[in-house]
């Protein structure tokens, strides 16, 4: 496996320029989530535009791989009404638990299938889903989405 | 350089001949977490098995008294290790098993004289007593006693550090003082590498009469470490940093501090006589080693501290000196590196710890681990050491007898090609 399999030009790219970055005055639901097993962090926000849409608002400290997910999660769902982003977040998940054998929808996860390569390494893993799960948590405590049944992740 | 024949050591550590991603040869650069096991300590576990295997301290048939025979032959192997006698050292899972059955000990007793089991009062602590550790401890020995102080109110103090990551000693008698019930501090930093002067701590609790542990987990594996000379009532060590297998753990211990400890872990083999209602306790070590005993990594553990005294404690830290002050020069001259920790050979081990700017240590230790290098990267279990330096994580190195220069060579060339791949400036 090469290095470049990984960290693939467009996550090296959100990760020198990340989009969207910073956080909002009066959001609906936060989220502040870390992995304990490397101290990364984000703390992701979440609020609703008048039509509906889901706005997005984060920062965080942390690797390449974990800081670079957070941007492109902005870019595919920020302005999408909540619906999409939460198949758009499940089609993530489901391509990190691909072991790196999934061919992932352009169409759905946009910049997000440079990721493939992440799922390869189980350590890292965690890393591209923290802003994920973060999302997810601050849906629920904005009540945008309600609790799952069971853990996703 | 040294007395250590590097290449004729990784002769006898089988895994140190496999290869890592597509074929590199691997560089083995994580010994603070766990050291690689020599074929004989393996060797050591399997014969064990296939000859003697039973349930040690119980039993009346020959396989039994083998068993009991092989865990109390490795209990005096390691006791002799560390210049101690036999009845000094308790077997545990791990460090922090040790760590905890030190920390339940004013816990434990603190709730039972609220009861009235009459307990050693040096262990009952109440508000306006302290606990105090250091900044630079590992989880193991922050956590527990963060507890232990939840349990009983007292109070958690700490030994701040120096920016060249010592001890800041000059305000010890403010921090060490009439309320202090106990001082556990890191002999050698997991992270920052750092040795302290613990004998010179240890006086100090002494002299105010609370009770002295020592964190040797880094310690013991890579110097020679006579634990009396430490002057602590208690010290904890891991058995699979030295050579040993998973799952065996040590605490030493003084007879008088053993004798006076309640229990930890309760339950079969460690007590003397059972009611239905109330139970008394064998004396130690057997008082704090509960359940059927880990006699396998015990002989493992044997035939690790023969290795290591084949070597010889003195040789194996001459070896590591001189390839901390190879590594410190070579790290930290490449444009770029911070290294977290003290920047001199003096008073500290192999364990290095740096950071590269604009680089995440993750992606610093994916590039390594691209190469064959396995590095540690993270909070290394001491995350408000990693915030006291400002740094989220690090990246760690820690040599041990099979690395040589060469290593410490491809390590740099590896931090070179992070930065180059990452496109930071160098």
């Amino acid at each position: 496996m090469s290095l470049e399999s990984l960290y693939q030009d467009i996550i090296l790219d959100h990760y020198k320029n990340p989009r969207g970055r910073g956080l909002m005055e009066s959001p609906l639901g936060t989220a502040f989530h870390v992995n304990p097993t490397c101290g990364d962090e984000i703390n992701m926000q979440v609020a609703a535009s008048e039509d509906g849409g889901l706005l997005i608002g984060y920062e965080g400290t942390g690797c390449s791989i974990s800081q670079a997910s957070a941007s492109v999660l902005y870019e595919l769902v920020q302005g999408r009404p909540v619906a999409d982003a939460e198949s758009i977040r499940l089609a993530f998940v489901e391509l990190m638990h691909s072991k790196g054998h999934a061919d992932p929808d352009e169409e759905v996860l946009g910049d997000a299938i440079a990721f493939v390569g992440v799922a390869k390494y189980p350590a890292r893993i965690k890393c591209a889903l923290l802003p994920w799960m973060a999302l997810q948590d601050a849906e629920i405590k904005g009540g945008l989405m309600s609790e799952p049944d069971s853990d996703q992740e | 350089m040294t007395g250590i024949d590097v290449a004729r050591i990784r002769s006898d550590f089988p895994i140190l001949k496999r290869t890592v991603r597509d074929d590199k040869p691997l560089i083995y650069l994580d010994n603070a977490a766990t050291s690689q096991k020599p074929v004989e300590v393996l060797d050591a576990e399997r014969t064990f098995y296939e000859t003697s295997n039973a349930a040690a301290h119980r039993g009346a048939h020959q396989l039994a008294e083998e068993a009991t025979e092989a865990y109390e032959l490795a209990r005096a192997q390691v006791a002799g290790f560390v210049g101690a006698d036999a009845s000094n050292i308790v077997f545990t899972k791990n460090a922090t098993e040790s760590l905890n059955l030190a920390a339940y000990a004013f816990s434990n007793a603190t709730a039972l004289s609220r009861w009235g089991t009459p307990v050693d009062p040096r262990f009952v602590l109440q508000p306006g007593d302290s606990v105090v550790v250091t900044e630079m401890e590992h989880h193991a020995n922050l956590v527990p006693w963060q507890e232990v102080c939840a349990k009983t109110g007292a109070s958690l103090r700490w030994v701040p550090l120096t920016d060249n990551g010592r001890l800041e000693l000059a305000g010890l008698d403010g921090i060490i003082d009439a309320s202090t019930k106990v001082v556990s501090v890191v002999h050698q930093s997991n992270i920052l590498g750092t040795i302290n002067p613990v004998a010179e701590i240890m006086a100090k609790a002494h002299a105010v009469g609370a009770v002295g542990v020592v964190d040797a987990c880094q310690s013991i594996p890579h110097l020679p470490v006579d634990v009396s000379a430490l002057g602590a009532d208690l010290v904890a060590w891991s058995g699979h940093k030295m050579l040993g297998p998973t799952g065996i753990g040590l605490l030493y211990g003084t007879a008088e501090i053993l004798d006076a400890m309640p229990p930890f872990l309760t339950g079969g083999s460690m007590i003397a006589t059972v009611e239905m209602d109330r139970s008394t306790y064998a004396a130690a070590p057997q008082k704090f080693e509960a359940g059927v005993p880990m006699v396998a990594q015990a002989v493992g553990l044997g035939a690790a501290v023969n290795y290591l005294e084949r070597l010889g404690m003195a040789q194996v830290a001459a070896h590591e000196q001189a390839l901390t002050a190879y590594s410190l020069m070579a790290i930290g001259k490449i444009p770029g590196v911070r290294i977290i920790g003290p920047p001199e050979a003096v008073d500290r081990g192999s364990a290095i710890s740096f950071v590269v700017a604009g680089i995440h240590p993750h992606d610093v230790g994916q590039v390594l681990d691209n190469m064959g290098i396995a590095v540690r990267v993270g909070h290394h279990c001491a995350w408000p050491t990693c915030r006291r330096f400002g740094v989220p994580a690090t990246t760690r190195i820690s040599p041990y007898i099979y690395n040589d220069l060469n290593d410490i060579d491809a390590l740099v060339e590896g931090i070179v090609e992070a930065q180059r791949f990452f496109k930071v400036a160098s």
